[in-house]
């Protein structure tokens, strides 16, 4: 695991600097690329993924909880912000923001799965996102959510609106990551990760931190879904609730590096470009290839490929 | 200073059917070193585990500073001014042994400025503050799990078995830390196997067995008292 914070001596700013560089850099790649390359479905996709991925990293990376669930705050999100648009014709922004408020209160319900640990909350986190996605399907309810046939938002449709909304968002979930790396709240989750009797004792409110962190995680995934959702205007309750989207962000993660700002971003980077590369040069193989990659990641590299700089002592941020 | 920082009344304590503490009562006073001793099992450890908020008794009473706290949960007890080690030390491992006391500091509400350079030169870590705790050896980490506690501003400390494994040089430095902070006023419990050392810092003892209090009174008359005699080596009371 990489070095935390450096001593307190440096200046906040100082601090600070390798925050604003990640940020910087994200932003300038984001707003740039849409003038060099013209998929702008694929930046797209590949934003909501390193964002899924940072927003799985605020959590798991910090306190050690592993939400195999996490699609579900991003479909809450989806459909919160759809069905509000639909509804009520309020501007979209506002409705992907109220998207994220409501993927905090669906995280504010299922607060007593923290209760669990290890194994115990990733299979019963995966467990609650699957009766989301059952219930929104429903057919029984298909007046009120769609149900299987899904919803449609195409008067509201913008590739560009939802672009650097989600690129806004992206930026978001960057900032808070960096914020975990630098501040005393990351440094008591860190903690509590590590051994949370003795965080306790050392006067760190647990229960109420490792909360906190669940909340902010799930806002990330809720911001997402909603932008995703405005993206592509028309889906089905599969597209914004299947399990390769927690399975994404978890591999995503996993391979850069959690714990890290920069580690789900490059992992994100490099498996999603790997993934389209493959699907399109060779989708026969792609299940075989990438899961070789993740069987061989598991063995060799269990703490990502940011690790290899870690283990020669290089400082990641 | 009120003459009584903490005290229990009747605490019991069971797992399932085996009771680990039966009707434990006793007093502190701020200042005080009092040694808690007992062969294997005799709820040495569980006795500090219910005062520092780590298991609930059963029934019972615990009040520190005029507060009933036996409700309180553990962080919250830390704020309030109780702290501990641990027999098997629980340190953040990945963390640097300054980092490991600035947790403690930022979190533990000391309620004046901590200073943790001090607090490394007490417990004889200043040298090794970058290092990580996992690198330390075991007797380091304990002192480090002192540290942290210490960080935390404590009017009570409960020190668990902080003794075993150390020579007799590292034992004397460990009696005289124990002692400088009783006499800042920082009243300790101290669980302890290696009765010379208990005998060196401590002017009362209680001694547990089954879960019972079968002494209380100075480590020297306790060696006499056939009860305690029979719990530690067997036989007819």
């Amino acid at each position: 695991m990489p070095e935390l914070t450096p001593a307190a001596t440096a200046s906040p700013l100082r601090r600070a600097r390798p925050a604003i560089l990640v940020l910087a850099v994200l932003l300038a790649a984001f707003a740039l690329l849409p003038h060099v390359y013209g998929n702008l479905s694929l930046l797209f996709t590949l934003m909501a993924f390193i964002t899924l991925a940072q927003g799985l990293n605020l959590l798991y990376g910090f306190t050690g909880y592993l939400p195999f669930g996490y699609v579900g705050f991003f479909g809450c999100g989806a459909y919160a912000a759809s069905l509000l648009v639909l509804h009520t014709g309020w501007p979209m922004l506002v409705c992907v923001g109220i998207g994220g408020v409501a993927a905090v209160a669906m995280a504010l319900i299922l607060g007593p799965l923290l209760r669990l640990s290890g194994a115990y909350f990733s299979i019963a986190s995966l467990a609650a996102s699957q009766i989301l996605y059952f219930v929104v399907s429903n057919t029984n309810l298909a007046d009120v959510t769609g149900g299987p046939y899904g919803l449609k938002i195409e008067r509201v449709f913008s590739p560009t609106g939802s672009y650097y909304t989600m690129l806004a968002i992206l930026l978001a979930a960057t900032a808070l990551a960096a914020w975990l790396r630098l501040s005393a709240f990351g440094m008591g989750l860190q903690a509590m990760k590590q051994d949370p009797v003795s965080a306790a004792m050392a006067g760190v409110p647990v229960v109420r931190m490792r909360l906190l962190a669940w909340l902010i995680s799930a806002a990330v995934a809720g911001l997402c879904g909603a932008a995703y959702a405005w993206n592509i205007s028309v889906f089905y309750p599969d597209a914004v609730f299947t399990l390769q989207i927690s399975v994404f962000a978890i591999v995503f993660a996993l391979f850069g590096g959690v714990g890290t700002v920069i580690g789900p971003i490059v992992g994100a980077v490099i498996l999603y470009s790997l993934y389209s590369a493959i699907g399109i040069s060779t989708p026969q193989y792609f299940q075989l290839i990438y899961g070789v990659l993740i069987v061989l990641l598991v063995l060799f590299l269990p703490g990502g490929v940011l690790s290899l700089f870690a283990r020669r002592g290089i400082r990641v941020f | 200073m009120s003459s009584e920082l903490l005290r229990l009344e009747r605490v019991n304590k069971r797992f399932g059917g085996h009771v680990v503490l039966a009707d434990v009562s006793f007093a502190v006073a701020p200042g005080e070193i009092l040694g808690l001793v007992g062969p294997n099992g005799s709820g040495k450890t569980t006795t500090i585990n219910v005062i520092s908020g780590l298991y609930r008794a059963d029934s019972g009473r615990i009040t520190f500073d005029g507060h009933p706290v036996h409700h309180v949960p553990m962080h919250k007890l830390a704020h309030l001014g109780i702290n501990r080690t641990f027999q098997v030390p629980k340190t953040f491992r990945d963390m640097t042994v300054r980092q490991n006391i600035e947790v403690a500091a930022h979190f533990g509400h000391a309620g004046a400025p901590v200073d943790i350079d001090s607090i490394l030169r007490d417990i004889d870590l200043h040298k090794h503050a970058g290092k990580t705790a996992g690198s330390l050896t075991v007797n380091q980490q304990k002192l480090l799990d002192l540290g942290r506690a210490l960080a935390t501003g404590p009017k009570l400390l409960l020190v668990d078995e902080i003794g075993a494994g150390l020579n007799p040089a590292e034992l004397g430095g460990i009696a005289d830390l124990l002692r400088k902070l009783s006499q800042r006023g920082i009243a300790l419990i101290v669980v302890e196997h290696l009765m010379a050392f208990l005998g060196s810092i401590t002017s009362r003892v209680i001694v547990l067995g089954a879960g019972r209090m079968l002494f209380e009174g100075s480590l020297d008359a306790a060696s006499h008292h056939p009860e305690v005699v029979a719990a530690f080596f067997g036989g007819e009371v």
